[in-house]
C-alpha cells in the first residue's frame, strides 16, 4: 500500500511544474497575484500555451489530438496546475462539449469543430438550465422544432457562464413533448451564437460581478447538421459528460493552495498586530480544515488508484463534489474571518495592474476575501445543487 | 500508487472476518462482556493459535513484522465485530512496550508468554490526575541498595484486573510532566503492595484503579534504561491510538450499513423510513463521514509506516477526525434506529457506546485538534 508515484510520473510531475512556471503566458501570473481579474484573453492564451505544449487535450484520447493520459496523469496535470496558481481551463470546450463531439458526432462534425476547440479558437458555453428548470434539469422547455432543414429554437437559458464571450453554445433542447419519460425527447443541439435570435442578457452576481448570463433565443433557425448524436437521446449523451467532469470535482489542489496560502499569511503580523497564529480558535478553525482536506485529498486518491488499477471507482467517489465544495466554501470563509474590518471595503477598481499597490485599501488583497466568499456559495449549488448530490448518492450508492 | 492489500494482509483479513461471521455473533459477544474476566480464553486462545497476537513483532521474537497497516486491518474488522478481547492492551500496549524496550531474556519470560496467549499483560498509561498528558507521571520509584521501590496510583488500566505482567511506567527524576526521568518497570501483577479495584467499562471490556503501596522490585524488572522509557511509552500509545481509531472506522462503517438496512425494513405511515429525504440525507452524511476517515486513517498509516514527518499531526488528525465524526454517526446511528436504537438487547446501542469510549481516550477530539492547531 503506497501512494507515491512511478519514476515516469514524477518524471512527468517535474515536467508539468516546469512548464506552467516557466511558459505561463506574460501578465497571468501578475495578475493572479495581485487579485486582478483575467479577461477572455488572458485563459486564451493560457489555453493556446497548453495546446503549443500539446496539453490541451488534457481529457482527449490520442485519436483526436488529445494527450491520451492516464488518470494519474491527468490528477498530476491538475493538481499542478493548482499548484501554480494557473487560471485552470475553462472546461466548456476542452472538457465538456469536445468530448461529446468525438463520442457520439459524425465525421463531419469532429472536423469541423474538434481542432478548433483543441486550438482554443473558439469559445464555447453550456446551454443546460433554464429559468424554470434549476436542479430539476428534465424540466426543461426550450423548444427546438424540425422545419425542413433545420430546427427552430425558442426558448431561454439561464447562468450561462461568460456567455457573454462565447462564439457557440451547446443545448439541451426539447425536440419532442410526446414521450413516456420526460428525460426522452430532448436532443443536444449546437448553436452559432452569432445567429439571428440569439440575444445575451447579463445576470451580475451577488459580489457585483458579470460571470452569468441569460441566453434568450427566439425562432433561431439551426442547421440539421447541427444535431450530435440522434434526436431525442440528448439527455444520455449529457450523463456521458458527468463521467467526464467527475477527475478533479473536488478541486482539492486548489483548496490545498489557498489554504497553505491562508497559513502562510496567518504567521504574519497585520498593520503592526499580532499575527493570527497566536488567535486559538482561528487556527483550530483551520487545524480542522486541513484535517478533513487531508482526508479528501485521500479519498481523491482512493477513487484515482481503484481507476488505475481498472476497477470502478467506489462509494468515495460520490462524495467528492458534496465534501469538496463544503470546503472550498469553508476556506473562503476563514479567508472573510482573517480579514475582519477589512472585509467591508468594496472597492473592485483597485484590482487593476495599473492602480498603485500603495493605495490599495486592505493588505493581501484581503477586500476580496468578502467577495470570493459570496460568490463561491455558488460552490455547494451549480453543478446539482448538494442536496441532489445526496439524493443522487442516497438512490445510486445506498439504494434507498 | 497502490491501495491494494497484500496477499499477507487479504489473507489476514479473511481469516478475521470468517471467524467473526462463524464464531463470535453478537450474544456470543455479550456472553463473553458478562463474564468474569470480560472476554473469552477460548477466543484469546484462537487469537494466538491462528498467530493474531504475533503480528506487530519482529520475526526473531516470534512475530510476523507487521507494520500499522497490518495493525488497521486488524483492528477496523474487531471494530465492526464489536470484539471485547483484550487485544489492544497486550499486543498494542504492553507489546508496543515490549518489543522496543525489553531484553532477550525479558521478551522470552514475557512477550513470547503474551504473544502464546498464556501470560496477560497490560500497560498503565495513565493516572487518575494526568487525564491526557502522558508525561504527568507521579508514581515514584526510588532505588534502595539493589532494589526498587515503587509507590502511586495509576487509573482506568485496561486489562489491569486480568493482567499477570503489569507494566508500569513511574518517576526515577524529574517533576510531574518532564519526559526525562521516566522508567518503565515489569511488575508481577500479584506482587505484594500491589492493590487492584477491577471493574467493567462502558464498552463492555475491563479495566482496573491500580494501587502500588512500596512494591519492591529488583533491577530485572527495569524495561530499558533508567529515566528514558518515556519515548518508548509515547510510542506504545501513538501505536494504540492508532488501533482505535481503526477500531472506530470499522465501527462507524458497521453502525451506517446497519442504519441503512434497519430503516428499509421499519415500516411507518405505511412505508419504508427509508424513503424520507429527512433521513436520506443524513444517512448521505454517515456515509461520507464514514468514508472520510477511513481517507484519512490510510494517511495516517501510511505516514506511520514511513516514519514520515507528518507521522505526530497525522494520528492527531485522524484521532480528532474519528473523535468528531464518530460522535455523528453514533448519535446518528441510534437517532435512526429510534426507541431500538437505545435498548440494551440491540448492538446498535453497544457499538454507540464502544464508539465514544474510544472518543474519551488517548486524546479526545478537542485535545488533538489543539495540538494540531498550536503545532
Amino acid at each position: 500500500m503506497n501512494v507515491t508515484f512511478t519514476d515516469e510520473e514524477l518524471a512527468f510531475r517535474d515536467e508539468a511544474r516546469t512548464f506552467f512556471r516557466e511558459e505561463m503566458p506574460e501578465g497571468i501570473a501578475d495578475k493572479q497575484r495581485l487579485g486582478v481579474p483575467l479577461d477572455r484573453q488572458d485563459f486564451v492564451n493560457f489555453q493556446k500555451a497548453l495546446y503549443r505544449k500539446g496539453w490541451a487535450g488534457y481529457n482527449w484520447p490520442v485519436e483526436y489530438g488529445g494527450t491520451g493520459w492516464s488518470t494519474v496523469q491527468r490528477y498530476i496535470f491538475g493538481a499542478e496546475m493548482a499548484k501554480a496558481n494557473a487560471p485552470g481551463i475553462i472546461t466548456f470546450g476542452l472538457g465538456m462539449v469536445g468530448p461529446i463531439i468525438y463520442t457520439f458526432g459524425t465525421d463531419e462534425q469532429k472536423q469541423r469543430f474538434l481542432p478548433d476547440i483543441l486550438e482554443s479558437n473558439v469559445w464555447w458555453c453550456q446551454g443546460y438550465s433554464e429559468p424554470g428548470s434549476g436542479s430539476d434539469l428534465a424540466s426543461l422547455k426550450t423548444r427546438a422544432e424540425l422545419a425542413g432543414d433545420h430546427y427552430v429554437v425558442n426558448g431561454t437559458k439561464t447562468w450561462t457562464t461568460l456567455a457573454q464571450w462565447a462564439d457557440w453554445i451547446f443545448c439541451l433542447v426539447r425536440t419532442s413533448t410526446d414521450v413516456a419519460r420526460r428525460q426522452e425527447g430532448i436532443s443536444f443541439l449546437l448553436i452559432d451564437m452569432k445567429t439571428p435570435g440569439v440575444t445575451v442578457t447579463p445576470i451580475i452576481t451577488i459580489e457585483g460581478n458579470h460571470e452569468v448570463n441569460e441566453v434568450h433565443f427566439e425562432n433561431v433557425k439551426v442547421p440539421v447538421e447541427n444535431l450530435v448524436g440522434e434526436e431525442g437521446k440528448g439527455w444520455t449523451y449529457g450523463k456521458v459528460l458527468l463521467q467526464h467532469e467527475r477527475t478533479g470535482t473536488a478541486r482539492v489542489a486548489a483548496t490545498n493552495y489557498r489554504l497553505n496560502k491562508l497559513r502562510r499569511q496567518a504567521a504574519q503580523p497585520v498593520r503592526g498586530a499580532e499575527p493570527l497564529l497566536h488567535d486559538r480558535s482561528f487556527m483550530r478553525k483551520l487545524a480542522a480544515v486541513e484535517v478533513e482536506l487531508k482526508a479528501l485529498e485521500f479519498t481523491e486518491l482512493r477513487t484515482l488508484a481503484a481507476v488505475a488499477s481498472g476497477k470502478a471507482p467506489g462509494p468515495e467517489s460520490s462524495i467528492l463534489k458534496l465534501k469538496g465544495t463544503e470546503l472550498q466554501q469553508a476556506v473562503d470563509e476563514l479567508f472573510l474571518e482573517a480579514a475582519g474590518y477589512y472585509a467591508l471595503p468594496y472597492v473592485p477598481a483597485q484590482y487593476t495592474l495599473d492602480f498603485p499597490l500603495e493605495d490599495r485599501v486592505g493588505e493581501n488583497n484581503e477586500t476580496l476575501s468578502s467577495l470570493t466568499y459570496f460568490n463561491f456559495r455558488k460552490a455547494s449549488i451549480y453543478g446539482g445543487s448538494n442536496e441532489i448530490q445526496k439524493n443522487i448518492i442516497a438512490k445510486h450508492v445506498l439504494g434507498l | 500508487m497502490d491501495l491494494s492489500f497484500t496477499e499477507v494482509q487479504t489473507m489476514l483479513i479473511d481469516s478475521i472476518d470468517k471467524f467473526i461471521a462463524n464464531d463470535y455473533g453478537f450474544e456470543q459477544r455479550q456472553r463473553y462482556a458478562a463474564s468474569d474476566s470480560g472476554f473469552s480464553q477460548d477466543v484469546w486462545a484462537t487469537f494466538a493459535e491462528l498467530g493474531w497476537t504475533a503480528v506487530p513483532f519482529a520475526e526473531d521474537d516470534g512475530g510476523f513484522d507487521g507494520g500499522p497497516v497490518e495493525l488497521m486491518v486488524m483492528m477496523q474488522r474487531f471494530g465492526r465485530g464489536l470484539l471485547v478481547e483484550p487485544f489492544l492492551a497486550n499486543v498494542v500496549l504492553a507489546g508496543g512496550i515490549l518489543r522496543r524496550l525489553a531484553n532477550g531474556e525479558q521478551k522470552a519470560g514475557w512477550l513470547r508468554p503474551m504473544i502464546a496467549g498464556e501470560l496477560q499483560a497490560a500497560l498503565a498509561v495513565t493516572e487518575p490526575q494526568s487525564r491526557y498528558e502522558l508525561a504527568d507521571i507521579r508514581t515514584a520509584a526510588v532505588a534502595e541498595g539493589d532494589q526498587w521501590v515503587i509507590t502511586g496510583t495509576k487509573g482506568v488500566v485496561f486489562n489491569g484486573g486480568n493482567a499477570g505482567l503489569l507494566i508500569i511506567p513511574a518517576r526515577t527524576s524529574g517533576e510531574p510532566g518532564d519526559r526525562q526521568g521516566v522508567t518503565v518497570f515489569a511488575i508481577d501483577g500479584t506482587a505484594d503492595g500491589v492493590t487492584r479495584t477491577r471493574y467493567p467499562t462502558v464498552d463492555g471490556h475491563q479495566a482496573a484503579e491500580i494501587r502500588l503501596d512500596s512494591v519492591r522490585v529488583g533491577a530485572d524488572a527495569i524495561l530499558g534504561e533508567v529515566g528514558h522509557g518515556y519515548d518508548a511509552l509515547e510510542a506504545a500509545a501513538s501505536d494504540a491510538t492508532l488501533a482505535v481509531c481503526a477500531e472506530a472506522v470499522g465501527i462507524m462503517q458497521a453502525m451506517t450499513e446497519k442504519t441503512i438496512e434497519y430503516t428499509k425494513s421499519r415500516v411507518q405511515f405505511g412505508v419504508p423510513i427509508s424513503s424520507f429525504q429527512a433521513l436520506q440525507h443524513r444517512m448521505v452524511d454517515m456515509l461520507t463521514a464514514c468514508e472520510q476517515s477511513y481517507s484519512l486513517l490510510l494517511w495516517a498509516c501510511m505516514a506511520n509506516a514511513d516514519g514520515t514527518d507528518d507521522a505526530g499531526r497525522a494520528i492527531s488528525a485522524i484521532k480528532y477526525q474519528v473523535g468528531t465524526a464518530g460522535k455523528k454517526v453514533g448519535q446518528e446511528a441510534v437517532q435512526l434506529h429510534g426507541g431500538m436504537g437505545v435498548t440494551w438487547d440491540l448492538d446498535i446501542a453497544h457499538y454507540f457506546k464502544r464508539l465514544t469510549a474510544i472518543g474519551q481516550i488517548f486524546g479526545n477530539a478537542d485535545w488533538h485538534l489543539d495540538k494540531l492547531a498550536t503545532n
